[in-house]
């Protein structure tokens, strides 16, 4: 009996990039692109419209944040964000619409778990990463910015 | 014209920034919640070392949509409060400024779970 070597995980995973068609990660990356973009754009008129009815330049950004959040668990609620992400991957992901999404998918998913710990809890399965080193983060880079601020 | 270079802009920048995310996804392992909080640390990263504040000049919503001005405000928030509170701004400042964004994001998820029923797989 002849003795086949089988391709170790990586080599297979060679093969299998060399074999995937170019064209189907172009595709990805054109969904990222104009998904990803689009919502940008609906920040930016969102913003526009802030400025129109009065926010100022420090709450603009805020308003536009809270907006797009609001309208991230409301596509996520009504399941259309689902359908976005399938499409789109990353477009949909990167914005902080796709922050949002990440809340409230899991708290609809085990809202069967009860309040508690269904959905109070798996609201911040990826929520919870997210603040923690981006908090952590901000804190560490605030104590860099006081020291070259006051003691240097 | 002034307007549409603005929304070109925007677009293009949000648009890339989005494509660095589908690199990910496509070339790493990583899933989605170790995309989101890169992408958060490289903002608060990208601030302080001063490359962020001039792509949010030069893009405004293409660069503060994306999770990576998540991380800015986190950063500019920092830093507008050490300078007015002293050291107790560096824990003020990070929530203080995405305070909105992360509110909205829990009141309205928690509501949403409530309301809406989820699709059966």
């Amino acid at each position: 009996m002849k003795n086949f070597d089988l391709p170790s995980e990586k080599e297979y995973k060679l093969i299998v990039d060399k074999k995937t068609p170019g064209s189907k990660k172009i595709k990805g990356f054109l969904r990222a692109f104009w998904v990803g973009g689009v919502i940008c754009l609906i920040g930016h008129f969102i913003g526009q419209f802030g400025e129109w009815i009065g926010c100022t330049q420090k709450t603009v950004s805020m308003f536009t944040a809270s907006c797009l959040v609001y309208l991230g668990t409301l596509f996520t609620g009504i399941g259309i964000y689902d359908k976005i992400g399938k499409y789109a991957g990353a477009g949909s992901i990167v914005p902080i619409t796709g922050f949002a999404n990440s809340m409230c998918a899991p708290a609809m998913e085990f809202r069967r778990e009860g309040m508690i710990t269904g959905i109070g809890a798996k609201l911040f399965t990826i929520a919870g990463p997210v603040l923690t080193y981006g908090i952590s983060a901000s804190v560490l880079y605030g104590f860099i910015f006081w020291l070259k601020e006051y003691v240097l | 014209m002034e307007n549409i270079i603005e929304i070109l802009k925007v677009f293009i920048v949000g648009g890339l920034i989005c494509c660095v995310g589908q690199a990910l996804i496509m070339y790493t392992n990583l899933t989605t919640a170790r995309i989101l909080v890169a992408f958060v640390v490289s903002g608060v990263l990208l601030t302080a070392l001063g490359f962020y504040e001039p792509l949010i000049d030069f893009a405004g919503a293409g660069a503060s949509v994306p999770l990576t001005g998540f991380g800015y405000s986190l950063a500019k928030g920092v830093e507008e409060s050490v300078k007015e509170l002293g050291w107790i701004g560096i824990f003020t400042g990070g929530i203080q400024n995405t305070a909105a964004g992360i509110t909205v994001a829990i009141f309205f998820s928690l509501m949403h779970a409530l309301i809406f029923k989820p699709k059966s797989k």
